[in-house]
């Protein structure tokens, strides 16, 4: 065991395991900011009126629907060989961008279109029949309220999501759990290995899940942002 | 031609009909009560007015401009004379008082804002809520709130104000003060359409009483009569349950 322990906790390997960590990290918060703003856009587009825009508003809801049903492996693998048909040697770390991507808009555009939902309809109504525009709505009404209910669930989304990155290894990407079946290729004791592993993912996403608890709190105690200006 | 013309206004949700020909027609600074039970389509009828519900049939000239809901531009412009206040969460919650009574006319019509203000300061003097400039919706009363909301709805300088229900969510305490303020407006040149289930206020305030049941005017007439000599059976039966309760 001593053995095993000392020939896994070296230098080398522990900066090996720290780069797939970091990976894995990178991948979260890109994943995480640009389903913020992805699926902030599609929920827009699938909370617009009107029949010009009937087409962008089916679109956002088909794109959802889909991404949020079918397993993250198969959009990777979709990803993957789509991006391979097109670019023959397509980088490995972008296919994997490109996907979290896309889960992530479909996850966030429901986070968000609940979290503008919470607002109260005859605020918007009111603003309607005062001349707003969709936009100036959405901007100055909608969205500083309630981004107090998106923040709390997409950072309890983001905990989750942490966990579904490993599959991008699946697919031959380095991150964390890639960086554990690669040292336990090469003879190192798996089970250390893989609990090892199991630890640095803990050390991710444990703060993150006290963080976002915490921003509930303080959320729900601070009533609007007058009382500090 | 009087200041607001609704005739053969019709509102239906899918196939079911919520307003069936309705015919009203309002002179200008008029305050007309509308009663009836829940579910006459009282509301609804004012809703219908600024466009939150499409109509399905029917002409509505409000200052003698004949309103197109399908168009986008005439719709604005009707909203630029129109004011709606509802019974509840009517205040932007993420601004200040003043801030709610300033944006439209500052951010939408482009008014200065110095001058908006002033006179949002003005109004809100007029409502009894001097130095609550800087207040949020959720540290007022309700009727402080419903109050602001009118306050809002004036500094559009609207030749309309349809007030839903404006006192029903209130504290019966808090309901007088919002009142008095509506009181205070009639006679003023502005025409308002009142639904509202306070029967001594409409006797007492209103210019005439609009009876509406089942989608439907069953009567118009002035408060007297409504009240007291009503000609339709169907008043008479509603005012017998209202003053028995």
């Amino acid at each position: 065991m001593i053995d095993h322990m000392s020939a896994l906790f070296t230098l080398g390997n522990m900066q090996f395991l720290l780069r797939g960590a970091g990976m894995t990290l990178l991948l979260t918060m890109i994943g995480c900011t640009a389903g913020l703003f992805g699926g902030f856009l599609l929920a827009y587009a699938r909370g617009s009126k009107g029949t010009l825009t009937a087409p962008l508003r089916w679109g956002a809801t088909a794109f959802v629907e889909i991404f949020r049903r079918i397993p993250f492996l198969v959009t990777l693998f979709l990803v993957l060989y789509t991006a391979q048909m097109i670019v023959p040697r397509a980088p490995l770390f972008w296919v994997a961008v490109v996907s979290i991507c896309l889960l992530c808009s479909a996850y966030m555009a429901e986070i968000v279109r609940s979290g503008m939902e919470s607002v109260p309809a005859p605020q918007i109504e009111a603003a309607e029949v005062m001349n707003f525009s969709r936009w100036r709505i959405t901007w100055m009404i909608v969205l500083p309220q309630a981004w107090k209910v998106i923040l709390p669930s997409a950072v309890s989304y983001m905990v989750m999501f942490v966990k579904d990155t490993a599959l991008a290894s699946q697919a031959g990407v380095f991150e964390l759990m890639f960086a554990g079946k690669a040292l336990a290729n090469r003879g190192l004791d798996p089970f250390l290995v893989f609990a090892t592993v199991l630890f640095a993912y803990f050390v991710i996403s444990w703060p993150l899940a006290r963080f976002g608890r915490w921003l509930e709190a303080q959320l729900a105690r601070r009533t609007h942002e007058g009382d500090r200006r | 031609m009087a200041h607001l013309d609704i005739s053969g206004l019709e509102v239906r949700y899918g196939t079911v009909p919520v307003l069936s020909g309705i015919d009203l027609a309002v002179e200008r600074g008029e305050l007309v009560g509308l009663v009836g039970p829940s579910g006459s389509g009282k509301s609804t009828l004012l809703r219908a007015l600024v466009g939150l519900v499409p109509p399905a049939a029917g002409r509505v000239v409000l200052e003698g401009k004949d309103v197109d809901y399908a168009s986008k531009a005439s719709l604005r412009g009707l909203r630029d004379h129109a004011a709606i206040v509802f019974q509840q969460y009517n205040l932007f919650q993420n601004m200040s008082v003043l801030d709610n009574i300033t944006v439209t006319p500052v951010k939408v019509r482009g008014r200065p804002k110095a001058e908006a203000e002033a006179e949002a300061r003005a109004l809100l003097a007029r409502v009894g809520l001097a130095g609550k400039e800087r207040a949020y919706p959720d540290q007022l009363s309700g009727g402080q709130q419903q109050r602001v909301a009118i306050a809002r709805a004036l500094a559009l300088k609207p030749a309309l104000i349809l007030l839903d229900e404006v006192t029903a969510a209130l504290d019966p305490e808090l309901v007088r003060d919002v009142l008095d303020v509506i009181k205070d407006l009639a006679g003023e040149g502005i025409t308002m359409l009142l639904v509202s289930h306070e029967m001594g206020f409409i006797r007492e305030a209103a210019h005439r009483v609009v009876m509406m049941d089942a989608g439907r005017v069953v009567e118009v007439g002035p408060p007297s009569q409504i009240f007291d000599a009503p000609t339709e059976e169907r008043t008479r039966a509603f005012m017998s349950k209202i003053i028995r309760h």
